[in-house]
C-alpha cells in the first residue's frame, strides 16, 4: 500500500475541525464555494498511464485541483448526489480509472439526530450513493470500499440546521490517508 | 482495500485500557422523581460495623432509596444487634413497615461476617435473613446484596444493586469503555480509544461485552472479555459492521453488515464463525434485538417509508410490523420477562423514550426529555437505563417502567452515551 503524507495533514485538519465543533471551508478542502472555480482543475485528467501514478497523487492534494475536494454534501433525508457534486464525483471517478491501484475508503456521515446505529445506516446510505456514482462511471468494485460512520464524527458539533448539514456527508480517502 | 485489524494496534489499544484502569471519572446519581407510595423501611446500622474499614449500611440504604420504592425510616444511632428479636410493634409505631437488623463480626483471618435479618412490623414476621463472609474491601458488593434480599423479599421481585452497566464516556479527543457497578461507582475503563465506540451489549454470561469500535477508521464489531481484557474482531467485512446483539444463549450475536449491500440483518456465532443472513430488505434493517425466549428479533427497519419497529422470527420468515405511530420509531430492547418493548420515539420533534405493551400494543412515552438515545432495562424490567442530554452534556439517566422513579446519572466534564445494563449476577 502506497503511504502518502500530504493528504495525512488534511485528515488531521478535518479531524481538529470536529473536535473545536468549528467549520473553516478553507482548511478542510471541501469547499462548496470553489467547486466551479476549481472544476476548470478537471484537466487534471490529463493524469497518463498507471505507473505514472506519482504525477495523479501530488493532485490529490493540489488545493487548485477538484480532486483535493473530497466531501459530497447531501440535503436533508435525501441519498442522492446533487448535480452540484456531478463534476466532484466524476473527477474522481477517472482518477480512479486512471489510476487502477489505487483504492478508496468513502465514509459515510449523518447529523446527530436520533439514534446512533438508525444514523450508522443513513450514513451508510450516502457513502453507497458514492461508491455507486464512481462504479457506474467506470471504477473497479475492488478499489473502492463504502463505510459509514454515521454520526460520531461531525465535521460540525453545535446543534443548528447548519450544523447538522455539514455533517450529512460522504468524504472520499484514498490509500494512506485511512 | 480491506482493512486488516492490525495486532500492534490492536497491542496499543490494550495497554491504553491497563493504564486508565486507575483513571475513571465517577457517575454520580441524582434522583428526579419517585414512586407514589415508598415503602417506609427502617435500616438501623449493623451492630460492631466501625470495625469495617468502610461501612455496609449506607449502601444498602442508599440502593434501597434510590429505586424510588422505598423511604428510609430515621432510628438515629440506635444499632439493632442481629441476636435480638427487634420490638416490631414499636417500630411500627415509628413508621416502619420493615425493619433490617444486622451485625459485623470480626474472624480472626482478616476476614468479616456480615448476618442481617428482616421483619415484617405488619405481620408480626420475620422475613428471613443470611449470614454472609467478606473480605474488609467488599463492603459495597455486599451492600448490594443485601439490599437486593431487602428488595425482593418485599417487592417480589428480583434487585438489581448487584449488577453491573456498561456505557461510553467522551473527554476531548478519547473515548473510554466504561463499566460501573449499577450504583455508578467503582467504574473501571474496559478501552480506551481515539476513535468512538459505540452500542456495547452485554453477553447473557456478564462476562463478556460486545460493541462497535471505529479504530480501524470503519466501524468493526467485537467481543471483549473483561477478566483478560481479551478482544476478538468477530465482524469486519467489506463495508460497516454494526449493532451486536447476543441471542439469549450467549452463543450467537445478531449483528448488521453492509456487505451485500445495504444494512441487513445477519447472525453469526460469538467467535465470528458461521456468518448467515436473517432477512432480506430493500430499505435499511439494524438495530436487532432478541426476545428473551429466543423466538423472535426486533430490529429498526425503513422499509415501509419511514423508521419503525419490526420483528421477524428467529428462525426467519416474514417481518412483522410492531410500531404504527408516528414516523420514527427505533431502537427496540425488549424486558426480561419479554412483555414489553422499550424504544425511542420521536414525538413533536424530541426524541424520547416510549414503552409499548406487547399484548395489548398499547404505547406509552416515560420521558419529557428531547435527546433521549439507547434505552437499556435493568435485569428484573422495573428501570429502564438511557442516554440523554443535559446542560449540553450527554448524560445517563433511568425511569422506572412506570414513568414514576426518574434519576440522572452524571460525570464531571464529559459525555456519557450508550447505557447498557448487564445481568444479574449469577
Amino acid at each position: 500500500m502506497k503511504k502518502l503524507v500530504l493528504p495525512a495533514i488534511l485528515s488531521a485538519l478535518l479531524a481538529a475541525c470536529s473536535s473545536t465543533g468549528t467549520f473553516d471551508q478553507k482548511t478542510d478542502g471541501s469547499a462548496v464555494e470553489d467547486r466551479s472555480k476549481s472544476s476548470t482543475g478537471a484537466g487534471v485528467t490529463t493524469v497518463t498511464a498507471p505507473t505514472a501514478a506519482g504525477s495523479g497523487i501530488a493532485a490529490l492534494t493540489d488545493p487548485n485541483n477538484i480532486l483535493s475536494k473530497r466531501s459530497v454534501m447531501f440535503d436533508f433525508d435525501s441519498y442522492v448526489i446533487n448535480d452540484d457534486f456531478r463534476p466532484l464525483v466524476e473527477a474522481h471517478a477517472r482518477f480512479l480509472v486512471q489510476n487502477p491501484t489505487m483504492k478508496m475508503l468513502i465514509q459515510g456521515n449523518a447529523d446527530e439526530r436520533g439514534s446512533r446505529e438508525y444514523n450508522l445506516a443513513l450514513g451508510q446510505k450516502r457513502a453507497d450513493a458514492v461508491r455507486k456514482s464512481l462504479t457506474l462511471l467506470g471504477a473497479k468494485e475492488a478499489q473502492i470500499e463504502s463505510v459509514s460512520l454515521g454520526e460520531e464524527k461531525p465535521r460540525c458539533s453545535e446543534s443548528t440546521e447548519s450544523c447538522f448539514a455539514q455533517n450529512r456527508r460522504g468524504d472520499m480517502l484514498y490509500s494512506g490517508e485511512f | 482495500m480491506k482493512k486488516i485489524f492490525s495486532p500492534f494496534r490492536l497491542l496499543i489499544v490494550s495497554a491504553l485500557a491497563m493504564l486508565s484502569l486507575m483513571a475513571h471519572a465517577q457517575l454520580s446519581i441524582e434522583i428526579t422523581g419517585a414512586g407514589a407510595t415508598r415503602f417506609p423501611v427502617a435500616i438501623p446500622v449493623f451492630e460492631n460495623e466501625g470495625s469495617l474499614p468502610r461501612g455496609v449500611t449506607d449502601v444498602v440504604r442508599a440502593d434501597l432509596e434510590r429505586s424510588g420504592l422505598f423511604s428510609l425510616v430515621d432510628l438515629g444511632l440506635t444499632a439493632l444487634p442481629v441476636t435480638i428479636a427487634p420490638d416490631l410493634p414499636g417500630l411500627r409505631g415509628r413508621g416502619a413497615d420493615a425493619v433490617l437488623t444486622g451485625s459485623v463480626y470480626q474472624q480472626g483471618d482478616g476476614r468479616f461476617e456480615v448476618r442481617f435479618r428482616l421483619f415484617d412490623t405488619q405481620k408480626q414476621t420475620e422475613l428471613g435473613g443470611l449470614t454472609m463472609r467478606m473480605a474488609p474491601a467488599q463492603n459495597r458488593a455486599i451492600g448490594h446484596r443485601i439490599a437486593d434480599f431487602v428488595y425482593e423479599k418485599l417487592t417480589g421481585q428480583p434487585g438489581y444493586f448487584a449488577t453491573r452497566i456498561a456505557y461510553v464516556v467522551k473527554s476531548g479527543p478519547r473515548y473510554e469503555l466504561q463499566v460501573a457497578d449499577a450504583d455508578g461507582m467503582n467504574a473501571q475503563t474496559a478501552l480506551a480509544s481515539r476513535e468512538p465506540i459505540i452500542s456495547p451489549a452485554w453477553a447473557p454470561d456478564g462476562q463478556r461485552l460486545a460493541y462497535v469500535s471505529f479504530e480501524a477508521k470503519k466501524p468493526v464489531v467485537y467481543v471483549h472479555t473483561l477478566a483478560t481484557g481479551q478482544r476478538q474482531v468477530v465482524a469486519n467485512f467489506k463495508g460497516s459492521n454494526s449493532a451486536p446483539a447476543w441471542a439469549p444463549d450467549g452463543q450467537r450475536l445478531a449483528v448488521v453488515l453492509t456487505k451485500d449491500g445495504q444494512s441487513q440483518l445477519y447472525i453469526l456465532n460469538a467467535d465470528g464463525s458461521g456468518v448467515r443472513r436473517m432477512a432480506t430488505s430493500s430499505g435499511i434493517d439494524t438495530e436487532p434485538a432478541w426476545s428473551p425466549d429466543g423466538q423472535w428479533i426486533y430490529f429498526t427497519s425503513d422499509r415501509g417509508g419511514s423508521a419503525q419497529i419490526y420483528r421477524i422470527s428467529a428462525g426467519g420468515g416474514s417481518a412483522q410490523r410492531v410500531t404504527f405511530e408516528g414516523t420514527y420509531n427505533v431502537t427496540p430492547r425488549l424486558s426480561p420477562d419479554g412483555a414489553t418493548l422499550a424504544f425511542v420515539t420521536r414525538n413533536s420533534g424530541r426524541f424520547q423514550v416510549a414503552v409499548m405493551d406487547i399484548a395489548t400494543r398499547q404505547t406509552t412515552i416515560l420521558t419529557d426529555s428531547a435527546r433521549d438515545e439507547s434505552p437499556s432495562f435493568a435485569p428484573n424490567g422495573r428501570m429502564i437505563l438511557y442516554a440523554t442530554e443535559s446542560g449540553g452534556r450527554g448524560v445517563l439517566a433511568a425511569v422506572s417502567s412506570d414513568g414514576r422513579v426518574k434519576q440522572r446519572l452524571t460525570v464531571q466534564a464529559a459525555d456519557v452515551r450508550e447505557p447498557s445494563w448487564g445481568p444479574l449476577a449469577r
